[in-house]
């Protein structure tokens, strides 16, 4: 337990010391939001119907901006042959190096995309589908993309690589998030996507940090 | 303590070495040497656990024997500081994280040293800081990729005493450098690669 | 019981058994392609409500058929990889990702042609054509991460669990984007006329099918040679055979 502890902390040492790493996923989202909003005729009332699209896909490629780095610095330096080394079993320092990953970049995204929501014009209904879809969805991007960034941890052209193998992975999760928040829009029920997505996060949650952490050994090997 | 049978080593689809048999006993310095590409660190490697063995075998007594690896790269994370890098391996190892302070001043780094940014320290320092890893728990065993490497003369004397202290209390060390070791090592055993792979 | 496995898993061993097995596969495939094409589009009768449109089912069914049982094998292969540390799955893994590509693509194409008469449109978001080109994606990303490596294992068992983790990830897939298309159901997609359809139809179609899956293992064996070749390129038996 103390371990996990001791990973967490070093995770939280790492972000306090390197601030940009993680303001700039949230400011990439203002940014591409607010440019939809500038392309599109101005009070453009058919920007609602895209919102959803909008939002899931900027949350997306706003969360793969730090995920090539989640392993490559500990790669780099040989951090990572020693936590393989380390009595601690490597799918929980995967496990832990996903959590803080969502923690540092997909929580903000979370909260900074319900006001984005409203300014492309969703209703409170629809605001409260997203939202809740990305709780659900944001931790299954860090899972999939933490999956491929320890795939392709010690490549030299992984940051080309990265969008290209985690995008069709991902594919299911903004049918059911941008899903649920057509549905709200449209008045319909949203706990079935809900449903989808809270399934696909167990998956990823029981699943991914066993498979990251092979391929984690992988790449040390 | 450690036993090694018929080893051969490759990487990617070239044989590094093949057929390396070799013994260490408790309190002997196993000293690995050869020419670059070799196949040092990849034999430290193996025995650290990081490299699947193509063919032969390690065995160590007991089984589990609790093992050291410094390699040539120190991981310290650059913009932690050396006591933060400590504490944090004291935590995922189960070790005192308070013995971060201890340790860092017996490999003689002061205390305005411990709280700089790794970044900004010397590469002696740093090198300081990664063997400093060894004093936070005791293992039998300690494998040593270039441990002398970046140190200054005050280094390698610093850590032929912690060598030193190692192996008269029973511990193992292997080793490469490519510099020649401090006198005053007792049990040093040289173990010579070559290209052909036959000690 | 497993000596034949290991037997299997040699090297040398398979390099001659895909050598012996080679022209059998190959006249087959050719044998079976020429029936079922020739069968199909000269000699089957056209649809009696798609005309000759139809025919493109020849080379469309086999192929679709083709590329999502390729991704199975190569996510099996990669099990196989993984857990036995067999060379021979490695090969396989990555000598079935192009093959599984091409397949990938053609399918894509000729449904894209056939949609054109039967749909109005080449592309329409549905279920089987777009989890078709998400399957195409996953293909590119293991050829992709496969040429990235310098180690010849480790690419292939970073693929392995690349493939792997796909072939949970496929019928998600399929299943997201058959729901997400039932929420708001476009309105030109024509249902295919299934009335049962005449032997001298069908049976042409089994044989493109079959002659297509023996076309696919053709093209494997040899690019599992070539691989085998290129591994063992140090060892003796390859210098005694070449």
């Amino acid at each position: 337990m103390s371990a996990v502890a001791a990973l967490l902390r070093r995770e939280a040492w790492l972000a306090a010391r390197s601030r940009s790493d993680w303001l700039m996923p949230p400011f990439f989202l203002v940014v591409v939001v607010t440019l939809f909003g500038l392309g599109a005729e101005p009070n453009d009332p058919r920007l609602a119907r895209f919102a959803p699209a909008i939002l899931w896909v900027a949350n997306l490629l706003a969360a793969l901006l730090t995920l090539e780095r989640l392993f490559r610095a500990d790669h780099e330096d040989g951090t990572l042959e020693q936590m393989v080394l380390s009595p601690l079993p490597l799918y929980l320092v995967a496990a832990c190096k996903l959590l803080s990953h969502w923690l540092l970049t997909g929580l903000p995204l979370v909260l900074l995309s319900a006001p984005l929501g409203a300014m492309l014009g969703l209703d409170t209904a629809a605001v409260v589908a997203l939202v809740a879809g990305l709780v659900l969805g944001t931790p299954c991007i860090s899972a999939v993309g933490g999956f491929v960034a320890a795939l392709t941890v010690g490549l030299p052209r992984a940051g080309l690589l990265l969008p290209v193998l985690v995008l069709p992975l991902i594919v299911p999760v903004v049918i059911f998030g941008a899903g649920a928040v057509r549905s709200a829009q449209q008045g319909l029920p949203v706990d079935a996507p809900l449903y989808f997505l809270a399934a696909i996060l167990a998956v990823c949650v029981t699943l991914v940090p066993w498979v990251c952490s092979a391929a984690l050994r992988n790449a040390v090997d | 303590m450690l036993q090694i049978d018929r080893l051969s080593i490759g990487r990617g689809d070239r044989v590094l070495f093949a057929g390396l048999s070799v013994a260490l006993q408790p309190g002997e310095l196993l000293h690995v040497r050869g020419a670059n590409g070799c196949g040092k660190t990849s034999l430290l490697e193996a025995i650290a656990g990081l490299r699947r063995c193509a063919q032969g075998g390690i065995r160590s007594t007991p089984d589990e024997l609790a093992r050291h690896w410094i390699g040539h790269r120190n991981a310290l994370s650059p913009s932690l500081t050396p006591r933060e890098n400590l504490q944090f391996w004291a935590g995922l190892n189960g070790a005192d994280t308070g013995a971060a302070d201890e340790v860092l001043a017996a490999v003689g780094l002061g205390a305005g040293v411990r709280r700089r940014a790794v970044r900004s320290l010397s590469a002696g320092q740093k090198r300081r800081s990664a063997l400093a890893r060894l004093l936070l728990q005791p293992r039998p065993l300690w494998l040593l990729d270039e441990p002398l490497d970046g140190l200054d003369a005050d280094g390698i004397a610093l850590i032929a005493g912690l060598l030193r202290d190692h192996l008269h209390g029973g511990g193992g060390v292997i080793m490469t450098s490519h510099q020649p070791l401090p006198a005053g090592l007792p049990a040093v055993r040289e173990l010579a690669l070559d290209r052909a792979g036959q000690p | 019981m497993w000596t034949w496995f290991h037997r299997l898993a040699s090297p040398p061993h398979f390099y001659r058994l895909a050598e012996r097995w080679l022209p059998w596969v190959g006249v087959a495939a050719a044998g079976l392609l020429a029936w079922g094409w020739i069968g199909g589009l000269v000699f089957a009768p056209p649809d009696y409500q798609q005309k000759d449109a139809f025919r493109i089912i020849y080379v469309h069914v086999p192929t679709a058929a083709a590329s999502l049982s390729l991704y199975t094998m190569m996510a099996v292969a990669g099990a196989v990889a993984l857990i036995w540390r067999m060379k021979l799955a490695e090969c396989v893994l990555v000598a079935t990702a192009p093959v599984g590509a091409g397949m990938t693509v053609v399918a894509l194409i000729t449904g894209m042609l056939w949609g054109k008469p039967m749909w109005g449109t080449y592309w329409v978001w549905d279920a089987r054509l777009t989890s078709e080109l998400v399957l195409l994606f996953l293909y590119l990303g293991v050829i992709g991460l496969q040429q990235a490596f310098e180690d010849a294992r480790a690419a292939a068992r970073a693929c392995a669990l690349l493939a792997i983790v796909g072939v949970v990830n496929v019928p998600i897939v399929k299943y997201s984007v058959e729901w997400w298309n039932s929420l708001h159901q476009t309105s030109t997609i024509l249902k295919l006329g299934k009335p049962t359809i005449t032997a001298d139809m069908a049976v042409p179609l089994y044989a493109a099918l079959a002659g297509t899956f023996l076309l696919c293992a053709y093209a494997i064996l040899r690019r599992v040679q070539n691989e085998l070749l290129w591994r063992e390129r140090r060892t003796g038996w390859v210098a005694e055979l070449l």
